[in-house]
């Protein structure tokens, strides 16, 4: 198949800046009655399948300080490792999972999502990726996104054998993609996120 | 069908050229010193993960969602400031149309001021304006939506920043790859070319992106000026949402 050349430039990123909230999660900023509710701030659903469970990140900077004021969204496959189906134009459907979460952080830089545990998605050699969430971080001194992974501590096996993982040449920088497990009446997935330094997070060109 | 995804196969994404993006740490505005990664960005090829994204469908929408003259009117009274309408295509890198996807914006009101508890500037806050919007494309990609236009305002950078008037947009695309905020600013405005910010931009045609044209064929006479602001997103090798669209 021919493909067509690129006539266009992709429009250049800019930061998202410190009133990000007003825009993306505008209940949050105390401007109320515009939407009925924040997009994306709740995931579940009643017809929901999976394992319920809660992820917790902090977001911190080069100078160990809390990113206090960014906007993480997360993107990942149902617990049968599929994603859900684009909507159609008119669609009132909503399925019952839709994949996607947007949460602001708090003054701690601390970001919560509650979903559920994806399934194994296939990856670009065929093989199953082991399961993961991508994530997207804007702030305030971010000029464009940053996109990353979660993946889960008690993944050991698919973690090993993961194609994204495999890339990272240095052993103890994919350990900075796994999440910790703790248990409670909501296992959580505990992965702090560093922007710069010395337990600096990877972060991908996708 | 396989699967298989491999790297430049119908459907990959074209490669995004950081050259034409800021930089992540870019000195002049300072926030990113301690915001940027020193390590570079790890080059995975897009998954499965990030082929697909969100979808919205058009029923999530209120009815004055793409207004902000009104969205946030507490007594029937519209916001204060210059009446317009901004407008544009969304587009791929191969000039095709993106259609059905979620555009949002934010900005401040007609005095430089944002609704937000951190922000702190002198200027008087407009009760009936609260300077969010969203809405979704149609079938050709277009957008649009009713606002005033936002005044420039300084900002604790240098001793003496202050931002062009801009409007920030966050667009998805279909792909979670796609993903993309900017800001829009408007043409003519002298300020454009004294801001850190857009500064990070490093081609001088990537900043010319940015800037929304006065449309006199689309004001609305003796109500509204038009500005419009295209937006193009990463292209794709193949039509393969086009396909799934369809339904495979």
């Amino acid at each position: 198949m021919l493909h067509p050349v690129p006539t266009l430039r992709e429009t250049p990123s800019q930061t998202a800046g410190p009133y990000v909230h007003i825009g993306m999660t505008p209940n949050f900023a105390e401007i109320r009655g515009i939407y009925d509710a924040d997009p994306g701030l709740a995931m579940l659903t009643p017809d929901t399948v999976g394992e319920r469970i809660e992820i917790v990140g902090r977001i911190v900077d080069g100078a160990g300080s809390p990113v206090g004021d960014a906007v993480v969204e997360i993107w990942q496959a149902d617990a049968a490792g599929a994603f859900a189906a684009p909507m159609g134009p008119n669609s009132n459907s909503a399925p019952a999972f839709s994949g996607w979460g947007r949460q602001p952080v708090n003054g701690d830089g601390v970001f919560t999502f509650q979903t559920i545990k994806p399934g194994p998605v296939a990856g670009p050699d065929g093989k199953p990726m082991a399961p993961h969430v991508s994530l997207w971080i804007v702030a305030r001194g971010i000029n464009i996104g940053l996109q990353t992974r979660l993946y889960f501590a008690d993944e050991t096996e698919a973690n090993a054998a993961d194609y994204v993982l495999n890339r990272i040449a240095d052993p103890r920088r994919r350990q900075t993609l796994i999440a910790r497990r703790e248990e409670g009446a909501l296992p959580r997935y505990v992965l702090d996120i560093y922007l710069q330094g010395d337990k600096e997070t990877v972060f991908f060109d996708v | 069908m396989s699967s298989i995804m491999l790297p430049g196969a119908d459907g990959a994404l074209y490669q995004r050229d950081h050259s034409w993006h800021p930089a992540a740490n870019t000195p002049g505005y300072k926030s990113t010193t301690f915001r940027a990664p020193r390590q570079p960005l790890l080059a995975i090829g897009a998954t499965a993960s990030e082929l697909t994204g969100p979808t919205f469908g058009h029923s999530m929408l209120g009815a004055l969602d793409n207004d902000l003259i009104r969205n946030y009117s507490q007594d029937g009274t519209e916001a204060i400031g210059q009446r317009m309408i901004v407008f544009g295509q969304v587009l791929d890198e191969n000039a095709r149309a993106v259609p059905n996807t979620l555009v949002e914006f934010w900005q401040a009101n007609a005095g430089g001021r944002y609704r937000h508890k951190k922000e702190g500037y002198l200027a008087a806050l407009d009760p009936n304006f609260g300077g969010c919007g969203r809405t979704i494309t149609d079938e050709n990609g277009f957008y649009s939506f009713r606002t005033v236009k936002p005044g420039a305002y300084p900002w604790p950078n240098g001793g003496n920043d202050w931002r062009p008037a801009h409007i920030h947009f966050s667009v998805f695309g279909h792909a979670f790859a796609q993903r993309l905020i900017t800001q829009m600013y408007f043409e003519g405005d002298p300020m454009i070319w004294q801001c850190p910010i857009v500064a990070t931009v490093p081609d001088k045609a990537g900043i010319d992106q940015l800037i929304a044209r006065l449309d006199r064929h689309n004001t609305t006479p003796m109500d509204s000026l038009a500005y419009r602001f295209d937006i193009v997103l990463r292209g794709r090798r193949s039509t393969m949402f086009e396909n799934k669209l369809e339904g495979n």
